[in-house]
């Protein structure tokens, strides 16, 4: 079962701001501890700065899932309409972003989630989506 | 894992109820096992913080709020720490994996640069080339031809590493295919020096010296690509001379010329062959000078040409604390008749 989703926009750098509060009242919500609480809104920072930074605006939908006497989880989807990445494979790299001091980068959103899927097309735009499960 | 944590946490609590007691540096020393057991474990810098949050909590259930919340504010900016020590961890990972690759890659090198030290009598060789890192950028070849000359070829990449050390494969292979009737000095110079221009990106330069000896009569002929001088010992006089001749670095420009020079060689003469990884050794921050290098090699000439050279490695080895700044070549002739 999914409840409705939630939504914030991402159009300048305090959007940001915005995007994590909601993640970790959502995560707080599901029962996620102060630990996971902090790394989904870090995975949040580093999703919504990477459309700031170069698609200027876009999207973070969540979506709560309870699959009932089984487990639940936060989904984050990340969508924008920028350039797209035209080499998935080298920002999927370690080292490729945290060496300039650009963050943790997407596999620093992978790290920071459980699971991870990417859709990006050049000039299109990109899709993540990640989920955090609670244990 | 689960286990390991929770008895670790349990630790972690006595021990921090025991330092704040007693400020005693026994229980500082146990955390300091406990912190290394975790970084064994993977376990990431904001999990030790919450353990620290819950472990004060439960040593003072009345902890003042605006304190509990500058540990949550701590925890939060230790996340990226974690990420960047798991990244590393990454990183450390592949840089193992890479360096037994290139070990690897080294061994086959070595096996691809093969060649055979000519035994023909009234001629002892000696040859030793040791790489600096773990591929060589020098290199030497010895070709027997039919006439009985022997050629041999002296070779230093300007560039270090791998890509040094697979231009030498390309160097090897074009010697072995020259037909022999192009054997002198100068014409494999000439030769190579237009494989090199062709195959080769132009921010790397091979300099070789090429020598023909000749048993029979004791002549010797060679050509150098601005390679480092080679030295001719002449036995009766006791005496060393410079062997060099014009010509430019392989590579460089395809109309290159190459000049030929003759020695006559006698009983007990030696000709040496080096590369600059000889003669740029380095005792502290001198550079050594090239009559140190002759002065060892004839400390040690009374002994075959090969210990001879390993005799010299071997000391400038130690002068330079075992650490090489380049790849080091030396070979010796020397006509025992």
């Amino acid at each position: 079962m999914m409840n409705p989703q939630s939504c914030v926009k991402i159009q300048k750098e305090w959007d940001i701001v915005g995007a994590r509060q909601l993640g970790r009242e959502l995560a707080k919500e599901i029962g996620f501890g102060t630990v996971d609480q902090a790394r989904i809104a870090t995975a949040i920072s580093e999703l919504a700065r990477n459309i700031y930074l170069y698609a200027n605006h876009g999207e973070i939908r969540y979506e709560i899932i309870q699959v009932p006497e089984h487990k639940a989880g936060l989904c984050l989807i990340a969508e924008d309409e920028g350039p797209g990445i035209s080499d998935i494979s080298q920002v999927m790299k370690d080292g490729y972003t945290t060496s300039g001091g650009l963050g943790a980068g997407l596999p620093g959103v992978k790290r920071l989630m459980d699971e991870f899927e990417i859709h990006t097309e050049v000039e299109r735009g990109t899709r993540i989506r990640t989920i955090k499960w609670l244990r | 894992m689960e286990n390991f944590f929770k008895e670790r946490a349990e630790e972690y609590k006595k021990l921090l109820a025991e330092y704040i007691e007693t400020q005693d540096e026994k229980a500082l020393y146990e955390v300091e096992l406990v912190s290394k057991a975790f970084i064994k474990h993977n376990i990431l810098p904001e999990e030790i913080i919450n353990l620290h949050i819950k472990a004060l909590k439960e040593i003072y259930p009345d902890l003042v709020v605006s304190y509990e919340h500058s540990m949550d504010f701590l925890l939060e900016a230790m996340i990226s720490y974690g990420l960047a020590h798991q990244e590393i961890q990454v990183l450390r990972e592949q840089q193992i994996a890479l360096k037994s690759e290139i070990s690897i890659a080294a061994e086959m090198q070595q096996k691809l640069l093969r060649t055979n030290k000519p035994e023909v009598p009234g001629v002892d060789i000696g040859v030793i080339s040791v790489p600096a890192n773990q591929m060589n950028g020098d290199y030497y070849n010895f070709l027997l031809n039919t006439d009985g000359s022997i050629g041999i070829a002296m070779a230093d990449v300007i560039g270090k590493g791998i890509p040094a050390a697979l231009c030498m494969s390309m160097i090897k292979y074009s010697l072995d295919s020259f037909p022999e009737e192009t054997m002198r000095p100068p014409v494999i110079l000439n030769n190579l020096n237009r494989v090199v221009e062709r195959n080769v990106e132009s921010n790397m330069f091979i300099t070789m010296m090429y020598a023909q000896y000749f048993p029979n009569s004791g002549r010797l002929a060679f050509s150098s690509a601005g390679h480092e001088p080679g030295y001719y010992y002449n036995a009766v006089e006791d005496r060393f001379t410079e062997i060099t001749t014009r010509g430019l670095v392989l590579g460089v420009s395809e109309d290159a010329e190459y000049e030929e020079k003759e020695l006559l060689i006698n009983k007990d003469d030696m000709v040496i062959l080096l590369t600059d990884g000889v003669t740029e050794c380095r005792d502290g921050e001198r550079f050594i000078e090239i009559h140190e290098v002759l002065e060892v090699i004839k400390q040690y000439s009374h002994l075959s040409s090969q210990e001879m050279v390993e005799q010299v490695y071997k000391h400038f080895e130690r002068l330079q604390d075992f650490k090489l700044q380049d790849d080091f070549s030396l070979l010796i002739l020397r006509k025992t008749v």
